[in-house]
């Protein structure tokens, strides 16, 4: 049985091919295989959210997934995110209201916000505060204390809707 | 940290999956990993071999079939939450879901592996005791049902045996006299609850009958409080709080003498919620 896993997937839109060991995660792999480095490793047991990234379209914690689970799997890091332009807007708001300091949250927050972002585009709705809380519970801050984090999203939720804050 | 060393296998078949559990006694199963992975990275755990169960086919989906619903193993939490069926058939599950962790973990995580990893503090073992639901199981000598009452047997232990793989859930479908109520009390959204209540019941008139109190977080498995679920039964609700018999231990979060406390709390608020519902 073999402790070593050959693995083609595609990361941020480039195929990638790697033999990693079983036991690596997919934020290790990311991070030290790949060199991005813009998914941070935090608590490395699924509580702090620093490692979010999206797999197959929906986020996920870098550190509860192994690299082998993601042979054929599109993996998107925030370098993805970013580079495309997907989450410049947010971005931009979280500059604009200094929702972060330290900005070791901050690509996992960006991550998951933007998931919830999509969802309320779907549904074609604003989230309330009380929903970009729950949505980012799992994405610890320990600079801000959230709230110009929940202010940058919502802003950036309701430019999006076209609602005007 | 990160884990010990250890092998991967990715199992395309059932079949498969239970030859390499008797192959290897060292085998756990990898289905959402939100547990079992957190636990490797810790080294509470470390297996010689993970057993990828995530390709086979048939594991996922929700039925609603002959006044059941039909859970697959491999359904993940996600899927569950944004369930019609789920929502219209299985209501306690339905309200349970959002407590379940947090979405990066719903979208991972898996019922069957919640029910199988039997964490005494998770949601989704009480809703399954409080509901009288079953679990499937297939092994070496073929597929069994095992009732939730028989299923949880202590800590993080459960009926099934070293080679079974847990299948799917089934729980009874709602109908226009089923009652649930769920609450939880947790330091953050999400988080493990500090003590936690799943119930059920039938409507009686303008009372209730066949009343069902599971608690999690306050013992080794997911406990009933029959004293209190009759109290109930008789309209009582100061009498179910005076009835309660749990003895929760001291943990990381709250003493026992807190625990308990609290458990009365989440009683009221789950009773009230089993009252005021209407078909």
């Amino acid at each position: 049985m073999s402790m070593d896993i050959d693995i083609t997937l595609t990361v941020n839109g480039e195929r990638v091919a790697e033999r990693v060991e079983a036991r690596k995660s997919l934020v290790d792999f990311v991070r030290d295989d790949l060199g991005l480095t813009g998914s941070h490793v935090g608590c490395e047991h699924g509580v702090c959210g620093a490692c979010t990234m999206r797999v197959d379209g929906v986020i996920v914690r870098g550190c509860l997934m192994l690299a082998a689970q993601c042979d054929g799997s599109h993996v998107e890091t925030i370098e993805g995110l970013s580079d495309s332009g997907e989450v410049a807007d947010l971005q931009a708001a979280f500059e604009q209201r200094n929702a972060l300091q330290c900005g070791y949250c901050t690509p996992g927050m960006l991550t998951a916000a933007q998931e919830l972002l999509d969802q309320a585009k779907a549904k074609q709705s604003v989230p309330s505060r009380d929903e970009i809380r729950e949505h980012i519970s799992g994405n610890y801050c320990r600079c801000t204390g959230y709230h110009a984090i929940v202010d940058a999203v919502e802003s950036v939720a309701k430019a999006r809707a076209g609602v005007k804050s | 940290m990160k884990p010990a060393p250890f092998a991967y296998k990715k199992a395309r078949s059932l079949d498969e999956a239970i030859a390499l559990l008797g192959e290897n006694p060292d085998a756990r199963l990898l289905a959402g990993g939100q547990s079992l992975i957190a636990t490797l990275n810790m080294r509470l755990s470390a297996p010689g071999l993970l057993i990828d169960i995530n390709g086979i086919g048939g594991l996922d989906g929700i039925a609603h079939k002959g006044g059941a619903v039909e859970i697959g193993a491999l359904t993940r939490h996600c899927a569950a939450e944004r369930s019609d069926a789920v929502g219209k058939h299985a209501p306690l599950i339905a309200r349970a879901m959002p407590f379940i962790g947090h979405p990066a973990i719903r979208n991972r995580g898996t019922l069957g592996g919640s029910i199988a990893f039997a964490d005494p503090a998770a949601e989704l073992p009480a809703c399954l005791l409080a509901l009288d639901g079953e679990i499937d199981a297939q092994g070496p000598k073929g597929k069994r049902t095992i009732k939730a009452g028989d299923y949880f047997k202590g800590l993080y232990e459960t009926a099934l045996g070293p080679q079974e793989i847990l299948t799917a859930i089934r729980l009874p479908a709602a109908n226009a006299g089923s009652r649930v109520g769920f609450a939880e009390l947790a330091r953050r959204h999400g988080d493990y609850a500090i003590v936690g209540l799943a119930a059920s019941a039938r409507a009686d008139g303008k009372g209730l009958k066949d009343v069902r109190l599971a608690y999690f977080g306050v013992g080794n498995t997911p406990l009933r409080a029959e004293k209190s679920e009759a109290a109930l039964v008789r309209g009582d609700v100061d009498g179910a709080v005076a009835a309660l018999d749990l003895e929760p231990h001291d943990d990381i979060q709250a003493t026992g003498a807190v625990k308990k406390h609290l458990a009365g709390v989440l009683l009221r608020r789950v009773a009230a919620q089993l009252m005021e519902q209407r078909p």
